[in-house]
């Protein structure tokens, strides 16, 4: 089977921007969200990690970013859908020559919230935040937390020391979340000057003091639809802050365990979110069965999701960007794993089919909506 | 001098696989900032942004690698070939 390179965007409603570790996938659907259209490879032979839709303004752009073993980090766009992205003379995201430090990989990208619609981030290793104040076509280092007095003794986890998710306030441009592994969650409420560490009641329980004030390993946080509703992902816990991340509690309330990457909140209803809990040390699904949990009551209880799941044994690992909703209603659910899958769910995770197989592993599954 | 380039380096040099550089050049220092200034998308591919070579990008002039020939300061011979080449690896 032949794939296409590009999207048709007046056949397609919901775009599946799913990065692999040897390249990136378009996958397209109608608003059924029954028949996908799998288009690629792009960036054929390089690793993206982060991948996004920016719909401001008028834009319909893709963001991504590859990483060749040899050539480094790079950072494209595309207007066209695919169809061409841009291969910049110089690299937007670099240290300025003072920092000391240069770019590995750039692991987030994400657009600002709806009243800044020209602000875009992207997250790197080692653990840097980067901003642009004009839709991308300029970066600069956040030097606010990059002067912050605990980044030397952040450490990296199994992935890198990286910053791995950013998320934006959409009522509070001044207010900014980020969560570094291994560093844990960091927020400004000043555009980015100052930064706090955010970690009250997370665990760390790979150091002596369980509860330390920064240096935990924070996998994936998600903001619900209430925008000081938080929930998170840890190297070993589930969490929720109704404070925007003052203080967080454990929610790990019937998962088969309290491990996993991905945390994806629901768009609509700050009660619901998703997670793929992992067995600790495989970091597999659980007895090799493929199951997504969500919860209808902001943690107090999860239910797992399976139907349509494949009933033989899946040992498959989702990592923390390989998860996302759309924002449809009913909210699409889609998830893609490191043996190269993508599942779906067109009814917010009640029943799920295959959408691809034969992909290279996958790391980021991000959506956008048309 | 002669600058044979890969493939995926050569959207930057308008596709061209080997493009001639006319410098003066007697280092490896030299012959590359000639390289940057003719084809700019060159330089972010071949060293990072704290100018050091990357680690999986191997440069030749002639046949010796400048790794081993005092990195930057490496002898560049009048009418030398320089080739750019990544690493091989697997997987």
């Amino acid at each position: 089977m032949e794939p296409k390179l590009f999207v048709d965007p007046s056949i397609s409603k919901v775009i599946l921007l799913v990065g692999t570790i040897k390249g990136a996938f378009l996958i397209s659907s109608d608003a059924n969200r029954e028949k996908w259209q799998v288009s690629g490879p792009h960036f054929p032979g390089r690793v993206v990690y982060a991948m996004a839709y920016d719909n401001r303004a008028g834009r319909q752009r893709l963001w991504a970013s590859s990483t060749h073993f040899a050539f480094g980090p790079m950072l494209h766009s595309s207007d066209d859908f695919g169809r061409t992205w841009t291969n910049p003379e110089s690299a937007p995201i670099k240290f300025p020559e003072s920092a000391g430090q240069s770019v590995a990989q750039i692991w987030q990208i994400v657009p600002g919230g709806p009243l800044e619609h020209e602000k875009l981030y992207c997250g790197v290793e080692p653990a840097a935040l980067f901003e642009s104040k004009d839709a991308g076509s300029t970066w600069s280092l956040v030097q606010g937390l990059f002067d912050h007095p605990h980044r030397p003794r952040w450490e990296p986890g199994g992935g890198g020391l990286c910053l791995h998710t950013i998320v934006v306030n959409p009522a509070n441009p001044q207010s900014l979340l980020v969560a570094i592994s291994t560093g844990g969650v960091y927020r400004t409420d000043d555009g980015g000057q100052t930064w706090s560490a955010r970690n009250s009641g997370v665990t760390a329980g790979f150091m002596p003091n369980s509860y330390p004030e920064f240096g935990q390993c924070v996998h994936k946080v998600a903001r619900s639809a209430q925008p000081d509703r938080l929930y998170l992902q840890n190297h070993g816990g589930l969490f929720r802050s109704d404070d925007g991340g003052d203080h967080w509690q454990d929610i790990a309330n019937g998962v088969p365990s309290d491990f996993g990457f991905p945390m994806v909140a629901h768009p609509r209803d700050p009660d619901t979110a998703y997670v793929f809990p992992l067995e600790t040390e495989m970091r597999v699904s659980p007895h090799g069965e493929l199951l997504v949990y969500r919860t209808r009551d902001a943690g107090a209880s999860w239910q797992p999701l399976g139907t349509g799941f494949p009933e033989e044994l899946s040992y498959e690992t989702v990592l923390r960007d390989g998860m996302a909703a759309d924002t449809l209603d009913l909210a699409g659910l889609y998830l893609g794993t490191r043996s190269g899958k993508v599942y779906g769910s067109a009814d917010e995770g009640d029943t799920w089919r295959q959408i691809a197989d034969g992909l290279p592993a996958v790391t980021c599954v991000k959506t956008a909506v048309l | 001098m002669t600058v044979h380039l890969p493939g995926l380096l050569r959207d930057h040099t308008g596709g061209q696989a080997t493009v001639e550089i006319a410098c003066p050049a007697t280092t490896a220092a030299e012959a590359l900032a000639a390289l940057w200034q003719a084809y700019p998308g060159l330089r972010d591919r071949i060293v990072n942004e704290q100018g050091e070579i990357r680690q999986h990008v191997n440069i030749f002039i002639n046949e010796d690698n400048i790794r081993d020939q005092g990195g930057y300061s490496a002898p560049v011979p009048s009418g030398a070939a320089i080739t750019i080449v990544p690493a091989v690896s697997g997987g």
